[in-house]
């Protein structure tokens, strides 16, 4: 326990009271293994943590190719969210028209706070239509335009009625919630409501499977769909890296939803799994042992003994492809620590990586994570609300009627579930099950905590985000951004963790930290002589 | 790339479509970390400061520090009073900075948060400072921001007792902290005592020691600021950003000042020069005379590539005044002209320097964004582009040699750490500029035509 207290020690008593429960430091027996999350940040204290907008807009449906996203308010918002997440898209079947070069806003002014900004949104939308002729327009809030009262759906509503398209309101204003958490949730209700369910275009196969909670940050999902598809598995959407509205319509076709980042996405899974029977399965494409795991419980799941063939050859002939890099890594890498700080799972799916290449992940803690996503699904009914999180709309949907199928009845998914070769199917058991004891978990981690926890712990890694990149690094500890790879990547399936073993390499190997301090620090200016001898 | 972009330029009054702007609280924020021992502080929901954070990190490749009032829905309703006095509290005890500089959002602004009354009621220990400024983000464009929260900081500190410090306070405005080094330099061979305000070298180019220092050896001190009532006189430099904060030590504190375009090229150095000499009443040194000697035969030997040559440039007001300026002195011609920012001061400041250069055809706009200058170029293309790294998509669309400057320029290294301006700036700009056009040169030509000397 000696490195929690030493970190909560400098803290005030207020501060102490409101951090303790979200740092905890593991012990072999199951007690302190509960963690306090997706609570607010305290002010001041330098949070890694964004807004409902990023997490809505930035995230979720920023992504999709073929919409025209508008962000409604000042322009900041837009310009931030333009081009910065490295998710990955080119124009494919269902369409043509690529929008995620472009950012695009209502640039309020004064006069629009002050009398409404309502006019100038269809303003823009009409312009919109007009230059771009879109199928679909999202109109993404930010903090203004809930607190003047612009009715966003309402202006959806009425370009629907005017163009024929779909438009779609989002109230992700950046004050909504205590963190990006909000926002997945509100773009989450949207896509459910609006787009899954309203096309029919069938799989061409019987193994179809959406991914969800996969962004294509530096091509992951494209590795993932190359992997998938030399087992025969047909992937219909990646929800939202590359994917498109378009496609995302029929996503209520697929015959499995596979999940990787749980946190921004578990809604839809869930609703999926009640309105169509879908059932999801949380997968890891981070790190080659993952891979495999991952690989063998979807052909499980499809119980096709062609299908189980077909990947256990692709897993013998991918894993022999990266086996002497792997190895070659392994050899540099073995026994170093890490940190890991991330969004979603990331956490999570990078510790099975790191152990992959010899290391141990010694500190790890989210920016915007639920209880569930440290503890496992099963906390959910203990979790408690607050004020906060009461503002984040829940929606709850009915079996659909004419889509709605199970592949397995209850027993046959709870015989699938069952023993030691049991598939997750329908559940997380989170991220720290995975770690062990004297392992520190820091949930909303804060400057602060990451100096001291360098200071404390002494990582020889660091996976961070961008804020917090530098300092680390500054500090002479290595650093990797873990939200955009450093813009490398894929860091996903095999050739993914070929790619992070080189990474993490020239991180801690870059001939530059031994030049970092000077040699006249260590060497005397004065060259001494002996005296005496004239 | 850019695919839907259409040759066909319509007039839009209510779409915005890749901004060539952002929003004011990230300029404050730059400004505050030009102040030492200074946390930045953001009045609003978190994702401000985190993109904002987020925005500096990526085109310092530096940490930027700030804090959040994390604002939640019952704090927009309620107002943050609360959340800045708690965050206040938390910042002196876990960050222990010398002052806090806070500046608004849309949101603070929108609800009408008064932060003045909030800081006057505030428990600040002994010998710390809380000073703020109102930047929302629905006015301007980050431009307004940085001399706001310049303001803002004045308005708290500065003071005039009456003896005047022999200083010349310098406003250099919003440019890297290799542009505030050379700025230095020059007005120390001009041998002017100088309060530079703000001053991001040191602390956005903070060197790699092994240890982390949250606010490094760098920035403007608190008692420099207040001594600028007590200065010999200021120097400002970026008409468009420098105007208010020189009128405002100008009125309030009587201190006399010179408005200067962003030294960028020969004349606008030149003039920077004169100031100071002006200030100092010492003549030019040799060596200062012979550096610009240098960057004019550079300027002669490299002419030809460069003469009647299109340029496209975009970015911050003075930064594009400043370059237009050199593009016109290397014998270019400077077809497009934008900012984002919305001043009508920039379009006549440029529209002035085509007149003097007798250039014809070329446009200038504020309040324009990069899908219209991209449209421009579709419609009649240009030879260069420079600009923010967001020009790289129209760069590569077009297929148009690309040169970064400005702000932001998120893709590549070591930029912030050197000049643009001064003659050593200037010598930087040629070799850059000759170089994309003549690597473009060497390969666009045929075998038979692919020279080994230029």
């Amino acid at each position: 326990m000696i490195d929690r207290e030493k970190l909560l020690d400098k803290y005030s008593a207020k501060v102490y009271k409101n951090r303790k429960d979200h740092i905890i430091q593991l012990e072999e027996t199951d007690e302190a293994r509960s963690i306090a999350a997706n609570t607010r940040a305290i002010p001041g204290v330098m949070t890694a943590r964004g807004c409902c907008y990023a997490g809505c807009k930035g995230v979720v449906v920023g992504p999709l190719k073929d919409v025209c996203v508008i962000t409604h308010g000042p322009v900041g918002c837009g310009f931030y969210s333009w081009g910065t997440r490295r998710n990955k898209a080119k124009p494919d079947e269902h369409t043509d028209k690529n929008f995620v070069p472009y950012c695009f806003s209502t640039d309020m002014q004064e006069s629009d706070i002050v009398f409404g900004g309502e006019k100038k949104l269809e303003k823009a939308i009409d312009e919109a239509m007009e230059l771009f002729d879109p199928k679909c327009i999202m109109i993404c809030s930010t903090c203004p335009i809930g607190l003047i009262g612009d009715d966003v759906q309402a202006v959806a509503r009425r370009a629907e009625e005017k163009y024929g398209i779909k438009a779609i309101g989002f109230s992700c204003e950046g004050y909504k919630g205590v963190s990006q958490s909000g926002g997945h949730h509100i773009a989450n209700n949207g896509v459910m409501r609006f787009i899954i369910g309203t096309g029919d275009t069938q799989p061409k196969t019987k193994f179809s499977v959406n991914i969800l909670g996969e962004y294509n940050i530096g091509g992951d999902g494209w590795e993932e769909e190359r992997i998938l598809k030399r087992c025969g598995i047909e992937v219909l959407n990646l929800f939202t890296g590359d994917a498109s509205c378009e496609s995302l319509k029929s996503a209520h076709l697929a015959h499995l939803n596979l999940l990787m980042c749980h946190r921004s996405i578990n809604y839809i899974a869930e609703m999926m799994k009640t309105k169509y029977g879908i059932d999801w399965l949380k997968v890891n494409f981070i790190g080659v042992g993952a891979t495999c795991k991952s690989l063998r419980e979807i052909a499980k799941y499809f119980n096709n003994s062609e299908l189980t063939m077909r990947v256990e050859e692709v897993i013998a002939d991918e894993t022999a492809a990266v086996y002497d890099d792997m190895e070659y890594y392994k050899s540099k890498l073995t026994g170093k620590t890490a940190g890991i700080f991330s969004g979603g799972s990331r956490s999570h799916h990078y510790q099975v990586l790191l152990e992959d290449l010899g290391m141990k992940t010694v500190i790890a803690g989210y920016e915007f994570a639920h209880r569930d996503d440290y503890e496992g699904r099963v906390i959910i009914p203990q979790i408690k609300e607050d004020a906060d999180n009461k503002n984040i709309e829940s929606i709850t949907v009915a079996p659909d009627e004419r889509f709605y199928r199970e592949v397995y009845t209850e027993e046959q998914i709870a015989a699938l579930k069952a023993g030691e070769q049991g598939i997750g199917l329908n559940s997380y058991d989170g991220m720290i099950p995975e770690m062990g004891a004297g392992d520190v978990v820091v949930d909303d981690y804060n400057h602060f905590e990451t100096d001291e926890l360098i200071r404390l712990v002494k990582p020889d890694i660091f996976l961070s985000g961008i804020k917090d990149k530098y300092s680390i690094q500054k500090a002479g500890v290595s650093s990797r951004q873990i939200h955009s790879y450093d813009y490398s990547g894929p860091y996903a399936g095999f050739n993914g963790a070929v790619n992070f073993g080189r990474d993490v390499t020239m991180a801690l190997y870059t001939n530059v930290w031994g030049l970092v301090t000077p040699p006249w620090k260590h060497e005397p200016m004065l060259v001494g002589s002996l005296g005496g001898g004239e | 790339m850019l695919d839907l972009t259409p040759k066909t330029v319509k007039e839009r009054s209510a779409l915005r479509v890749n901004p060539c702007k952002t929003c004011q609280p990230v300029g404050a924020m730059y400004a505050a970390l030009g102040v030492k021992g200074c946390m930045p502080h953001s009045h609003g929901s978190q994702g401000c400061c985190s993109y904002h954070r987020t925005v500096l990190s990526r085109h310092f490749k530096e940490p930027a520090i700030a804090s959040s009032s994390s604002f939640t829905e019952g704090a927009s309703v309620f107002g943050g009073r609360s959340n800045i006095s708690t965050a206040a509290k938390n910042i002196f005890d876990m960050y222990d900075p010398d002052i806090i500089a806070v500046h608004t959002t849309c949101l603070s602004e929108t609800i009408g948060d008064d932060l003045g009354s909030y800081i006057m009621d505030m428990d600040i220990p002994e010998g710390k400072i809380v000073v703020h400024a109102n930047t929302p983000s629905y006015v301007g464009s980050h431009i307004n921001g940085f001399f706001n929260m310049m303001m803002g900081f004045m308005n708290y500190l500065t003071k005039k007792t009456g003896t005047n410090n022999g200083k010349t306070a310098v406003f250099p405005g919003w440019v890297n902290p290799g542009d505030i080094r050379e700025l230095k330099r020059i007005a120390g061979l001009m041998n002017v005592p100088t309060t530079f305000f703000p001053d991001q070298s040191g602390v956005l180019d903070a060197p790699m020691t092994g240890k982390y220092d949250m606010y490094p050896e760098g920035g403007t001190t608190a008692e420099e600021i207040q001594g600028l009532g007590d200065s010999e006189g200021v120097i400002a430099l970026g008409e468009i950003i420098g105007a208010e904060p020189a009128e405002l030590l100008k009125k309030k504190w009587k201190t006399p000042y010179t408005l200067l375009p962003m030294p960028v090229g020969v004349t606008y150095t030149d003039q920077y020069v004169l100031a100071l000499r002006r200030q100092s009443k010492t003549e030019v040194p040799a060596e200062l005379e012979a550096e610009r000697g240098r960057l004019v035969d550079l300027l002669l030997d490299s002419h030809q590539y460069t003469y009647q040559k299109n340029v496209a440039i975009f970015g911050d007001p003075d930064v594009v005044i400043g370059l237009t300026s050199f593009a016109l002195e290397m014998g270019m011609t400077p077809k497009y002209v934008i900012t984002g920012t919305p001043k009508g001061e920039f379009t006549r400041r440029i529209e002035a320097l085509f007149a003097k250069y007798g250039v014809t055809g070329c446009t200038a706009k504020a309040n324009a964004d990069l899908f219209e200058l991209h449209q421009w170029i579709k419609n009649e293309p240009v030879d260069l582009l420079i600009g923010s790294t967001y020009g790289k998509q129209i760069a590569r669309s077009e297929d148009i040699p690309f040169l970064r400057a400005g702000f932001p320029v998120l893709d590549r290294y070591g930029g912030p750490l050197q000049p643009i301006v001064g003659y050593a700036g200037a010598i930087r700009l040629v070799e850059q500029i000759t170089n994309v056009l003549l690597d473009r040169f060497d390969r666009d030509v045929s075998d038979e035509d692919f020279e080994i000397v230029l």
